[in-house]
């Protein structure tokens, strides 16, 4: 299980790094679609469906909207220079991921193994939870009941972007001012 | 924005009742099986982008699209709003109080309030990522 989590990490690491160095944009967004993907297998094999069915329709909602928006504009990446600035740039970055994985490794020692361990807030969920809530879904039982607020703010949050881009968008108000 | 071709068209006819059943199965069966507001109301979005994309639609028509869909999704987050202040007066002035009957495990008319959190969320997801994508297509049409 741990082993293949960890090559299909792999993969989306590697599919990562192709998107952003692909010179043409439409297989960066080939190779962007195979971490997104990867990531539903992800969710599959760590048994959370609820998370996995969100998971592969936003993506590919997303992938479509964004193969519109490329077709439309360039397919070209503009390219920058090597200069001596981007040696030091690597380094840095290196060092911090060091940096990062040494901590991460010092942090999650004390845990237990992989999705064995429950921590004393979602036994109390889990308990009855069907029970309190009569929510067969524990899931949504949790999301729309124990955490109402969690879930209000994720609405306000797709509110808010669908009025932000109804802004920026916007052409009458732009060509008055 | 032009149509496809009829091949497109046809296909699109064909599935598109299909998936938006799909999304509003998911959405009302949220607290019983996997899924809930946010993925139905997404595949319900694929249902009208696809029909979007297939057929074409000029810019007059989808301004009217744009107002009803931006109006509907500020009317459902308002009623999961409402629907959080009424739980709040009707029993131990708590938000998100699920004050309704919870009926039978695993029917579908159960769980309270669950449900209908569900539908609103669900239309409230459905009109935000409509009204992004429509707004996106009005802009192409119009900056020709």
């Amino acid at each position: 299980m741990e082993l293949l989590l960890s090559i299909i990490l792999g993969f989306m690491i590697i599919g990562a790094i192709f998107a952003l160095h692909a010179r043409d944009l439409l297989s960066a967004l080939v190779a962007f679609g195979i971490v997104g993907y990867s990531l539903v297998i992800c969710f599959l094999l760590l048994k959370a469906p609820d998370l996995a069915i969100v998971q592969i329709v936003v993506e590919t909602v997303t992938l479509v909207i964004m193969v519109a928006v490329i077709l439309n504009s360039t397919r070209e990446e503009v390219k920058d220079k090597l200069r001596w600035q981007s040696a030091l740039t690597i380094v840095l970055a290196l060092l911090f991921i060091g940096g990062l994985v040494y901590f991460y490794q010092v942090a999650i020692a004390p845990l237990d193994e992989l999705g064995m361990h429950t921590t004393r807030m979602a036994e109390a969920y889990i308990e009855g939870a069907a029970e309190k809530t009569g929510s067969a879904n524990l899931v949504t039982g949790v999301l729309f009941d124990f955490r109402g607020y969690d879930t209000l703010g994720e609405a306000t949050i797709l509110f808010t972007a669908a009025i932000g881009v109804l802004t920026v968008l916007r052409l009458k108000g732009k060509k008055a001012a | 924005m032009n149509g496809m071709s009829r091949i497109v068209k046809k296909v699109t006819q064909l599935l598109v009742s299909i998936i938006f059943m799909y999304g509003v199965y998911i959405v009302t069966h949220g607290h019983l099986t996997p899924g809930g507001g946010f993925a139905g109301g997404a595949i319900i979005v694929g249902a009208f982008a696809l029909i979007i994309l297939a057929y074409g639609s000029d810019a007059l028509k989808l301004h009217k699209e744009e107002a009803g869909s931006s109006a509907s999704e500020s009317l459902s987050i308002l009623m999961v709003l409402i629907l959080a202040v009424i739980g709040f007066f009707v029993g131990g002035m708590v938000f998100f109080n699920n004050y309704l009957p919870t009926g039978v495990v695993g029917e579908l008319i159960s769980a309270g309030t669950v449900p209908l959190y569900n539908i609103f969320i669900g239309m409230e997801v459905a009109a935000a990522l409509l009204t992004i994508f429509i707004a996106l297509v009005i802009f192409k049409e119009e900056s020709k």
